[in-house]
């Protein structure tokens, strides 16, 4: 647990201590902000919520999540650190966790930064704040999902190209699985698929979070997701640290 | 082997990748007091052995024990008493010495004032005062070894196992690298690798050659000078297939 806590430290400190963090943080912002603000039609709604900005939340970290998890065990492998980081006296899933919990965290901190955004609604109108927390957490455990994936994706290649791609074919399966155009191909042709690709998709899930519909279907289908992933991560780790 | 207590203990070591081994059937054991000179050309397995020491690899066949506790079955108990200088010492380039020794002092339970005290000792023995708010990557090559030298020490653990400690080194700094591990060596047992030969007659107590993963002598510094005219020439009997050595 101790060695949990170290790891998270270094690596959440890492982000800071390169432009990585920097650049992360200005450019979902931006984009954030424009998506909303411009396709999201903010003000023409003349609706007091945070519903555009949800929307584009999933799509905008389908290319930034994978961008921080390349790096996670890929770069590792290439500055010969991995050699380190698992000799010293940590239970492997500490390093998994701890890596994925400093990633989850910083997501956390970019997602807060987006505050203006809650101040603006509040100034215009009379939103539900409540439905606006559980928004911003659905966003988070779409964060959550995505960095599994990207995380063990990362484990598994030396190469951070390659460790991108994938991560983003990936979260991209993972947002459009649900997407009406996916699905009705799938419904005409491959009924049985069609189901499928619903129940993964994190699209719907994250839209009941962002009605402020919290049901313990969505948390639990989350938590296993992450989990799954991040348990994956560890075999991975432990089968191949050493190529 | 010895009277003394075997604080390393390797047995029918084994790894192979594919269809290749890489170290076979290597067994030996390091005393309390003893400096053990890993000696071998490149590829000859050295590092493969000592990364299955230190819990990095997987054996293919075969145990190693640090102070009784078996690296694969209880890794982090083995680990604990291991100080480990991976090959090329790696570090992570954008922390700064003290924030990298910090951090692997905490990973390995010390926290507040004895974690002050431990990366204030280690840099003192390393001599990285000077630099110790710099980030690693702004380091020459040879401070870079250092730091990873200072993380190996910082717990003050009963086994060192160093992968080539002095490559990069300038004259200066390999006499006191060497002067360091003469120093600690009464309490510790210590593996380094090597592919310089003057520095197993300088440090080590005991050599090991090993040429294409097994081991091909195992005798004290003298009794290996005495083998031959040079320690070079004993060196190239041994590591080099019985037709090219003539």
């Amino acid at each position: 647990m101790g060695g949990m806590v170290t790891v998270f430290r270094r690596e959440l400190a890492g982000y800071f201590a390169t432009p990585v963090a920097y650049v992360f943080i200005v450019i979902f912002l931006v984009m954030a902000g424009a998506l909303t603000f411009t396709l999201g039609n903010f003000f023409t709604r003349s609706q007091a919520d945070l519903q555009p900005f949800f929307t584009f939340v999933p799509w905008l970290f389908l290319f930034l999540v994978p961008a921080l998890t390349m790096r996670l065990w890929a770069e590792e492998r290439r500055l010969g650190t991995i050699e380190l980081l698992l000799t010293l006296p940590l239970a492997q899933w500490e390093a998994v966790v701890g890596k994925f919990l400093a990633a989850w965290a910083f997501c956390g901190i970019a997602l807060a930064l987006t505050f203006p955004l809650v101040i603006t609604v509040n100034a215009l109108g009379n939103p539900d704040n409540g439905v606006i927390l559980t928004g911003y957490l659905g966003c988070m455990m779409v964060a959550g999902a995505f960095l599994a994936v990207g995380a063990a994706i990362s484990a598994m290649t030396k190469n951070q190209v390659i460790a991108f791609v994938l991560a983003v074919a990936a979260c991209f399966f993972l947002t459009a699985a649900g997407s009406p155009v996916v699905t009705e191909f799938l419904s005409q042709r491959i009924p049985e698929l069609a189901e499928i690709a619903r129940a993964v998709s994190i699209t719907e899930r994250l839209g009941g979070f962002t009605r402020g519909v919290v049901t313990a279907r969505d948390v639990i289908f989350f938590a296993s997701f992450m989990a799954f992933f991040l348990f994956a991560n560890t075999i991975a780790i432990d089968q191949r640290k050493a190529d | 082997m010895q009277a003394l207590t075997a604080l390393i203990e390797i047995e029918r070591l084994t790894k192979r990748f594919g269809a290749f081994t890489a170290v076979d059937d290597v067994t030996f054991s390091v005393a309390k007091g003893e400096v053990l000179g890993f000696l071998g050309p490149n590829g000859a397995g050295k590092s493969t052995t000592m990364r299955m020491l230190a819990g990095f690899m997987t054996p293919t066949a075969g145990t190693a024990r640090i102070c009784g506790e078996d690296v694969v079955e209880r890794p982090v108990a083995a680990k604990r008493h291991l100080g480990f200088l991976p090959e090329g010492a790696p570090t992570y380039p954008e922390m700064t010495v003290t924030g990298f020794l910090r951090f692997c002092g905490r990973a390995r339970g010390f926290h507040g004032a004895a974690l002050g005290d431990r990366v204030a000792h280690a840099m003192a023995l390393t001599q990285l005062e000077g630099v110790r708010l710099q980030p690693v990557e702004t380091l020459s090559k040879g401070f870079k070894r250092r730091v990873g030298l200072a993380a190996a020490l910082l717990h003050d653990p009963a086994v060192l196992v160093l992968d080539e400690p002095t490559d990069g080194l300038d004259p200066n700094q390999k006499h006191e690298v060497r002067n360091l591990i003469r120093a600690m060596a009464p309490d510790k047992a210590i593996v380094i690798s090597t592919h310089i030969l003057e520095e197993v007659g300088a440090v080590c107590t005991r050599a090991v050659v090993i040429a294409r993963g097994r081991v091909v002598a195992d005798a004290t510094p003298a009794e290996l000078a005495a083998r031959g005219p040079t320690m070079d020439a004993v060196f190239r009997a041994l590591t080099l297939p019985a037709a090219e050595a003539a």
